[in-house]
């Protein structure tokens, strides 16, 4: 079970942060803000394996002593990011990926939504 | 097949819908065009937004830029890039277009439309650098 996900604008401001209600949240606002950079660094640095590039799903960006965080770029510059507990040693990759694909999915069914303005922070009425 | 041409009837109200006698009474004939770009605009971001969740990153600009020449107008208009409508009014909802799937990809630009030879039509696209 993810303990936090957050969804951040081009501009690198968020979209919508949300954390499990027991859970300190200004922690994870600060871990998520941190691990903007590391997205950054990825997006922008020169791989030499071409490959890692063409992909939207980053994968572990940092891991702390007791989270870890991954990360997933869309082309529109969105990025999604979920945090989970270290504990929690049964979460496979794929199902990361699954959850991403998810967000991702509902995330462009909310931009096709006509009274959506692109930029707005996301909140259900 | 019936696709392609709903989008075409669809089209052509909302021209005329925006250029009938009312809008133009009121002095508001510029304000029409706008409203049709701005329409292309929100729809090309929407369109934009779908098309890209399943491809590869782009690596830069250029990539954006032939993505949306060539994936989204096929998918859009069926068709290759260089057959089009001529006629400035029809041309405002496709500028509006371009320039809402460039933004989506982070690109921030000013399409204009010119009518050359009938019946071809060039966009010319100017890239706008922070």
């Amino acid at each position: 079970m993810a303990v936090c996900v957050a969804v951040i604008a081009k501009e690198n401001y968020p979209l919508y942060i949300k954390t499990l209600p027991n859970e300190n949240e200004l922690k994870f606002h600060y871990t998520v803000h941190t691990s903007l950079d590391v997205i950054e660094e990825r997006i922008h640095s020169v791989s030499k394996n071409t490959n890692d590039l063409r992909e939207l799903y980053l994968g572990l960006l940092y891991p702390t002593e007791d989270y870890k965080v991954y990360g997933y770029v869309t082309n529109s510059r969105i990025k999604f990011i979920i945090v989970i507990e270290s504990t929690n040693a049964t979460i496979r990759d794929n199902e990361i990926r699954s959850m991403f694909r998810k967000l991702h999915n509902a995330y462009t069914d909310m931009v096709c939504n006509p009274f959506y303005t692109n930029g707005d922070i996301i909140e259900s009425t | 097949m019936a696709d392609e041409v709903l989008f075409d009837y669809l089209h052509m109200e909302m021209i005329h819908e925006f250029f009938n006698e009312n809008y133009k009474k009121e002095g508001k004939s510029e304000e029409s065009m706008t409203t049709l770009e701005l329409l292309g605009f929100r729809v090309g971001q929407c369109v934009i937004e779908r098309l890209t969740k399943d491809s590869p990153r782009f690596k830069d600009e250029l990539d954006a830029m032939k993505f949306t020449c060539k994936d989204f107008w096929m998918s859009v208009y069926k068709k290759q890039i260089d057959n089009l409508r001529t006629n400035h009014q029809f041309l405002a909802f496709p500028c509006g277009l371009i320039r809402g799937a460039l933004s989506n990809l982070g690109i921030t630009s000013v399409v204009t439309a010119e009518v050359a030879i009938m019946p071809a039509c060039k966009f010319q696209i100017q890239i706008q650098r922070v």
